[in-house]
C-alpha cells in the first residue's frame, strides 16, 4: 500500500516540478519580449514630441529647441557609404578565398580561427588601432575617412564570417558542374556561386552595416567631433555621426537634451529597422527562388 | 577553347578541384580579337584573381598583426615610465590628476562588476529562454519570438545607456535611495539585456544540437520532460552553453557607451553595484573625448588599458571557441 503511495506522490511531485519548471522557462521568455516592448515604448514616449522635420533638417545647437541631426545624419551616410565600400569587396573577398581557393591547410585553419577571434575583439579596440595607424601614422587626420576605414576594421570579420556561410550553402554539385563544362575556377565562382549565394551575402552585408551605423565606441577614440555645424563635403572633413550625437545629448543633465537624443535615437532606430527589412525582403524574395 | 590549340602553342596545366585537370592555351599573338584574347591570358588573369583574393583574406591577418604591434609598441613605452608592478598591483586609478597613480585594479575591478553583474541578470532569463524556445515552444512561437529577439540584438549600445540613464536609473534610485545617478547596477541591468540576445541564441542552437535520440531514450525510460530537459539535454550541451556564456561575457566586458554613459566615470575598487564606478572601456572613451597630447604618459595609458582589455576578452574568446570546437566532434 505504502510503496503505491510512494509512487503516486513522487508522480504528483514530478508533475508539479515539472510545471513549475515550464512556467519558469516560458516567464524568462515572455520577459525578454515584454522588455524590448518596454524599451521601445519608453523611447517612443520620450521622443515623439521632439521629432519633426525641423529637428532632421537642423545642425546642432546649445539650445535643444533648435537643435537637430542634419550634420549627424549626413556624417553617418558618409561612413556607411565608404565603410561599405572598402569592406564589402574585401570581406567577399577573403570569403571566396577562404571557401574557394584555399586548399584546406593549417594556414588556412589559422585564418578561420583568427577572423573568427577578430569577429570577439571589442570594438574600441579597433578605434585605438584606426587611431594610431590613420589617424596618426598614415595622417588622416580626425576625417571622414579615418572613421570608415576604421569601421571597415569592425565589421570586416562580420562580413567574413556571414559571405562563408553563403557560400557554404551553395551545393558542390554546381560548382562539379560548372567545372564539367570546362569553366575555370574564376569563372565558376563568378558566373555560378556568387550569384547563387548572392541572397545570403546580401543579408550579411546589411546586417553588418547597420551594425557599423550604430557604433559610436570606436568613432569617438578615432576623434568625431561632437559639434559640427555643417555637411561634410569631401573624405577629409570633420565628422559626426548619429549615434555620436545621440551620446553626446545624452550625456547632458539638462532634461531637454534627453528628449531630443530621444528623438534622435528613433530616427536612428527607423534607418536600422529599414535595412534590416530589407536584409528579410532579400532572403525571402530571392533566397526563395533557387533551389537545389 | 580546345580547338583553338595548334603547335606552337604552349600548354600550361591548370589545377581544377581534386581532380579536373584542363589544359589551356597560352598565347603569345595579342592581335587575336574579343574572347580570343581573354582566353590567351586568362591563366594570368586567373592567376591575377587568385592572388588579389588571397590578399583579401591575409588582410585579417594583417589587422590582428596590427592590433597587437600597436597596442604593444605603445603599451612598452608606457612601461617604460610606470612600472608593470605599478600597474597590476596599484589600488588607485588617477592619471589625468595629480598626483597621478596607475594601478588598473580599479578600472579591472568596473570591469568585472559589469560582467558579474550583467552575466547575473542575462544567465538565468537567457538560459531559461533557450530552453524554452528549444524544448517546449511551438514553431509559430518561435517564429514571433525570435525576430523580436533579433531586433533586441540590433538595437545600437549607445540606446541603451540613453536608457539606463533616463529609464533605469531613476527606478534603481526610487527602489534604493542611497544610489548615485551614475550607478554600475544600471549599468548592469542594461548590459545585461544587451548580452541577451547573444546567449539565447547560441545556448539554443546548441540545445537543438542534442540528438534526439537521447531525449527519446529518456523518455522510454519514463522521464517527464522536466527531468529530459534537466538531467539529459542540459548536461548534454553543458559545454556548449557555458561557451555561450563566456562569448557573453567576453561582449560585456568590451561593451562601451552604455557603460560609458550609466556607470559613471570614478575608477574606485568597490563590489557594491549602487556606487558610480568606471571600465576600462569608459576610461578610453574619457580620454579620447579630451584633448590629451600625442606621446605623453597620460596618452599612452589608454594603449595599455586597451592591451588589457584586448588580453581579457581574447582568452575569454579562445576558451569559448575551444570549447565549441570540441563539441562539435562529440556528435559525429
Amino acid at each position: 500500500m505504502s510503496s503505491k503511495l510512494d509512487i503516486y506522490t513522487t508522480k504528483q511531485r514530478g508533475r508539479i516540478i515539472n510545471f513549475l519548471f515550464t512556467s519558469a522557462c516560458f516567464l524568462a521568455t515572455i520577459t525578454c519580449v515584454l522588455l524590448l516592448l518596454l524599451l521601445i515604448w519608453n523611447l517612443i514616449l520620450q521622443g515623439k514630441d521632439w521629432l519633426s522635420w525641423n529637428f532632421v533638417d537642423s545642425f546642432p545647437s546649445r539650445f535643444p529647441h533648435k537643435a537637430g541631426i542634419k550634420s549627424a545624419l549626413y556624417g553617418s551616410i558618409w561612413l556607411i557609404s565608404l565603410t561599405a565600400l572598402f569592406s564589402v569587396p574585401l570581406g567577399v573577398g577573403a570569403a571566396v578565398y577562404l571557401e574557394e581557393y584555399s586548399p584546406k591547410t593549417r594556414w588556412r585553419k589559422l585564418i578561420q580561427l583568427n577572423i573568427s577571434n577578430l569577429a570577439g575583439v571589442p570594438s574600441i579596440v579597433y578605434g585605438i588601432l584606426g587611431l594610431a595607424l590613420f589617424v596618426r601614422a598614415l595622417n588622416f587626420e580626425r576625417s571622414i575617412l579615418s572613421g570608415a576605414l576604421t569601421l571597415t576594421l569592425v565589421v570586416l570579420p562580420i562580413i567574413i564570417l556571414a559571405s562563408q556561410e553563403a557560400l557554404r550553402s551553395v551545393p558542390d554539385s554546381i560548382r562539379r558542374s560548372a567545372y564539367a563544362l570546362g569553366a575555370t575556377r574564376w569563372q565558376t565562382v563568378w558566373y555560378q556561386v556568387l550569384p547563387a549565394s548572392l541572397p545570403g551575402i546580401m543579408t550579411g552585408v546589411i546586417l553588418s552595416l547597420s551594425r557599423a551605423l550604430g557604433e559610436a565606441a570606436p568613432l569617438i577614440v578615432v576623434g568625431a567631433f561632437a559639434y559640427v555645424p555643417f555637411v561634410p563635403e569631401k573624405l577629409s572633413d570633420e565628422f559626426t555621426a548619429l549615434p555620436i550625437q545621440i551620446f553626446n545629448w545624452t550625456a547632458r543633465p539638462q532634461e531637454d537634451f534627453h528628449h531630443i537624443a530621444a528623438a534622435g535615437i528613433l530616427v536612428l532606430l527607423i534607418v536600422l529597422v529599414s535595412m534590416n527589412a530589407i536584409a528579410v525582403f532579400v532572403r525571402h524574395k530571392y533566397g526563395k527562388k533557387i533551389r537545389w | 577553347m580546345i580547338e583553338e590549340r595548334s603547335d606552337e602553342e604552349q600548354s600550361v596545366e591548370m589545377e581544377l578541384g581534386e581532380a579536373a585537370v584542363i589544359k589551356l592555351p597560352r598565347s603569345t599573338s595579342l592581335e587575336r580579337a574579343g574572347g580570343g584574347l581573354m582566353v590567351s591570358l586568362r591563366p594570368y588573369y586567373e592567376g591575377l584573381i587568385h592572388f588579389a583574393l588571397f590578399l583579401c583574406a591575409s588582410i585579417s591577418v594583417v589587422v590582428t598583426v596590427g592590433i597587437v604591434i600597436v597596442l604593444l609598441y605603445e603599451s612598452v613605452q608606457f612601461f617604460f615610465d610606470v612600472s608593470l608592478i605599478e600597474f597590476l598591483t596599484g589600488t588607485r586609478w588617477t592619471p589625468l590628476l595629480k598626483p597621478q597613480h596607475f594601478g588598473i585594479l580599479p578600472l579591472m575591478c568596473g570591469t568585472m562588476l559589469i560582467a558579474g553583474g550583467s552575466a547575473f541578470v542575462a544567465v538565468p532569463i537567457g538560459l531559461g529562454t533557450a530552453i524554452y524556445l528549444s524544448e517546449y515552444a511551438s514553431p509559430r512561437f518561435r517564429d514571433i519570438v525570435k525576430p523580436m529577439l533579433e531586433i533586441l540584438a540590433g538595437i545600437p549600445s549607445v540606446v541603451y545607456g540613453y536608457l539606463a540613464i533616463v529609464f533605469v536609473s531613476p527606478i534603481i534610485r526610487y527602489v534604493f535611495p542611497s544610489a548615485g545617478v551614475f550607478n554600475a547596477a544600471s549599468a548592469c541591468i542594461v548590459v545585461g539585456i544587451m548580452i541577451l540576445p547573444m546567449i539565447i541564441s547560441l545556448s539554443e542552437d546548441i540545445l537543438q544540437s542534442v540528438p534526439l535520440s537521447l531525449r527519446g531514450a529518456a523518455f522510454a525510460l519514463g522521464a517527464n520532460k522536466f527531468e529530459v530537459t534537466v538531467r539529459v539535454v542540459v548536461p548534454a550541451a553543458l559545454s556548449g552553453i557555458i561557451a555561450s556564456f563566456l562569448l557573453a561575457i567576453s561582449r560585456a566586458i568590451g561593451e562601451t557607451m552604455a557603460v560609458t554613459l550609466a556607470a559613471g566615470a570614478t575608477p574606485k575598487l568597490t563590489l557594491n553595484p549602487l556606487e558610480s564606478i568606471q571600465t576600462m572601456t569608459a576610461y578610453i572613451v574619457q580620454v579620447s573625448q579630451g584633448d590629451t597630447p600625442t606621446g605623453t604618459v597620460e596618452y599612452r595609458t589608454i594603449f595599455a588599458v586597451g592591451l588589457t582589455l584586448f588580453l581579457t576578452t581574447m582568452a575569454m574568446n579562445v576558451l569559448a571557441q575551444y570549447i565549441l570546437s570540441r563539441l562539435g566532434e562529440r556528435y559525429e
